[in-house]
């Protein structure tokens, strides 16, 4: 198995997220890996596992800082990690997804797993459309795939608890909700060690593509209501709080 | 180029989704701006669609596309769009959506706007509202061109003024169904045997806040000393600390309890979805621009362990 685990980087949303102009300030945040692509990962591991093969982990760098989080994944179980430098901390999901298409596309993968959606996601996700430039069938919200001559068998999760599964001919590419196991941990020792040995493969960026997308405004939602806040040290917040649960009829 | 709307319609269980209907009302205030006219399209046989407000509903009578495929729904889409035009393309940002607004966007070249909370018409152009960053910042887009496709947060309109009587038309369906790459196997069911959030008035949701599976035991038992049962945001769910049955919000249940008292939740819009009509919301949560004190009756910034433990003396 050919297994190819797409990595976003993007703004963190812990902290606060500054505006300049009509977009993020994005010298002024945090990056960091979008939260789907650990699932996404421990999705390639699994299936590494249970058939050998190789996963090689792929970004887009765009702010010059994504060989961390190649580290993190070759310490996660990838054999092979793959940057394409392109510095663009603003580059939307259409620009990285063309990019990715152009670096995946002579790699010939089996399968291809991204994240199934990210916060920036504005243009639409990194999965459907790589899955577009590659002429692949596109299967996101997945909860679990196994692999078996030729064809995969998995899980789409739906609303409510509901959900679906499919058998689908690799190859293609998949938008992984979540792995069938949480993600495993990989000691910080693991990765520091990974990182002073690990060769990281650079490729200069290659196709165009461009979301169509022109910001006007880009600000904190304008709220009709904000609750009421409790001020005061914590014993005095739950004084407050366990005297309107009882007012209520609610404690 | 037409002035046209198209729908994507999504249905469960042989029923029309309200997302569906909210799109079709937005569309219709839409088209009625543009000169154009709502055009529903509804996959699969076996589906009630004569109770939409569109101009048009086209249904593909095809007993194999009654449950959703996404190779299939997709091909499909993209054959009605060749031949309609339409100047905008609304999907659910849904389970399904989610598979088709963004890989028709990338087939077309028409640009997608993802997490759209709104859609409006300035000087005959769109501009669209997406929440993005978890709900943390809204960015108005001017989607250029001829053709716009826009993936629609669930509960973002009304779905009165999408509910109608226009019966659908059957048409069949534009691509080959004999060489589809994806097959539908068999429907799952939600997991038996837990508790059924949905039915409980009081609930104590946890979210990543919460830091590990070690400390649910401390929302469990605040649960307990108020009759309550403990829920659990997304992350929370898949990072294992709590069954899938526990979950609340778009990919999870939709709760309406009577107090939901939130642990560690931000608020992403996910979320809010399943849970903004409960009728007494309190969130606790260390950051005070958490998108979650904007829908919440009462908040505190503060640290959930100190508050949860102080809560647990007086109760």
């Amino acid at each position: 198995m050919n297994i190819v685990v797409v990595l976003k980087h993007i703004p963190s949303v812990a902290d606060e997220l500054p505006v300049r102009g009509n977009q993020v300030d994005f010298d002024s945040v945090d990056f960091v890996l979008n939260e789907w692509d650990e699932q996404s990962l421990e999705q390639a591991a699994l299936i590494k596992e249970a058939l050998g093969g190789t996963v090689t982990a792929i970004g887009v760098d765009v702010i010059g800082e994504l060989d961390n989080l190649l580290h993190l994944a070759l310490a996660k179980g990838a054999d092979r990690a793959v940057k394409i430098a392109a510095d663009d901390a603003g580059a939307d999901s259409h620009r990285q997804a063309k990019w990715l298409s152009e670096a995946i596309r002579p790699m010939a993968p089996d399968l291809v797993l991204v994240g199934v959606q990210a916060s920036n996601d504005i243009d639409g996700q990194l999965g459907p459309l790589l899955a577009a430039y590659l002429d692949l069938p596109y299967i996101g919200v997945v909860s679990s795939i196994e692999v078996q001559d030729g064809t995969a068998l998995m899980n789409k999760e739906f609303a409510g608890g509901f959900g679906a599964r499919y058998s689908v001919r690799l190859p293609f590419v998949a938008g992984v909700q979540v792995a069938p196991k949480p993600p495993r941990y990989a000691p910080v020792s693991k990765i520091r060690q990974i990182a002073q040995t690990a060769k990281i493969e650079v490729l200069e960026p290659s196709g165009e593509a461009d979301s169509g997308l022109v910001f006007r405004k880009v600000a904190p939602p304008v709220v009709s209501g904000h609750a009421e806040m409790i001020e005061g040290s914590p014993k005095e917040i739950a004084a407050r709080l366990v005297a309107l649960l009882k007012e209520r009829g609610l404690a | 180029m037409s002035k046209d709307i198209l729908v994507v319609a999504e249905h469960f269980n042989g029923k029309i989704a309200d997302v569906t209907f909210e799109m079709v009302g937005k569309a219709r205030e839409l088209a009625a701006g543009l000169g154009g006219k709502v055009v529903a399209l509804v996959i699969g046989a076996g589906v009630e669609a004569n109770d939409l407000a569109s101009d048009a509903t086209l249904q593909v009578n095809e007993p194999a596309l009654t449950e959703f495929n996404p190779e299939a729904y997709a091909r499909i889409v993209e054959a009605v769009v060749q031949e309609q035009a339409p100047r905008l393309v609304m999907f659910g940002w849904t389970s399904m959506g989610m598979d088709l607004a963004a890989w028709l966007s990338g087939r077309t070249g028409a640009p997608c706007a993802a997490y759209v909370r709104d859609l409006r018409l300035e000087n005959g152009g769109l501009v669209i509202s997406c929440q993005a960053y978890n709900g943390k910042l809204i960015a108005e887009v001017e989607p250029q061109g001829e053709m716009t496709i826009a993936a629609c947060l669930a509960g973002s309109f009304p779905t009165e003024a999408g509910r109608g009587a226009t019966a659908a038309t059957s048409i069949p369906s534009p691509i080959a169904l004999d060489s589809l790459r994806v097959r539908f196997v068999e429907a799952i069911q939600p997991p038996p045997g837990d508790v059924d959030i949905t039915t409980q008035a009081k609930l104590v949701a946890v979210g990543r806040g919460i830091g590990g599976k070690e400390n649910i035991e401390l929302a469990e038992e605040l649960a307990e000393k108020l009759g309550a049962v403990v829920a659990a945001s997304r992350p929370v769910v898949d990072a294992g600390w709590l069954p899938r049955t526990r979950q609340v919000g778009k990919s999870g249940l939709k709760v309406k309890p009577k107090l939901y008292l939130m642990l560690g939740i931000s608020g992403a819009p996910e979320h809010l979805e399943g849970m903004k009509d409960a009728e007494l919301i309190i969130a606790i949560n260390t950051d005070k621009k958490a998108p979650i004190f904007n829908v919440a009756h009462y908040g505190a910034t503060a640290d959930l362990f100190e508050v949860a433990e102080a809560m647990l003396e007086l109760l």
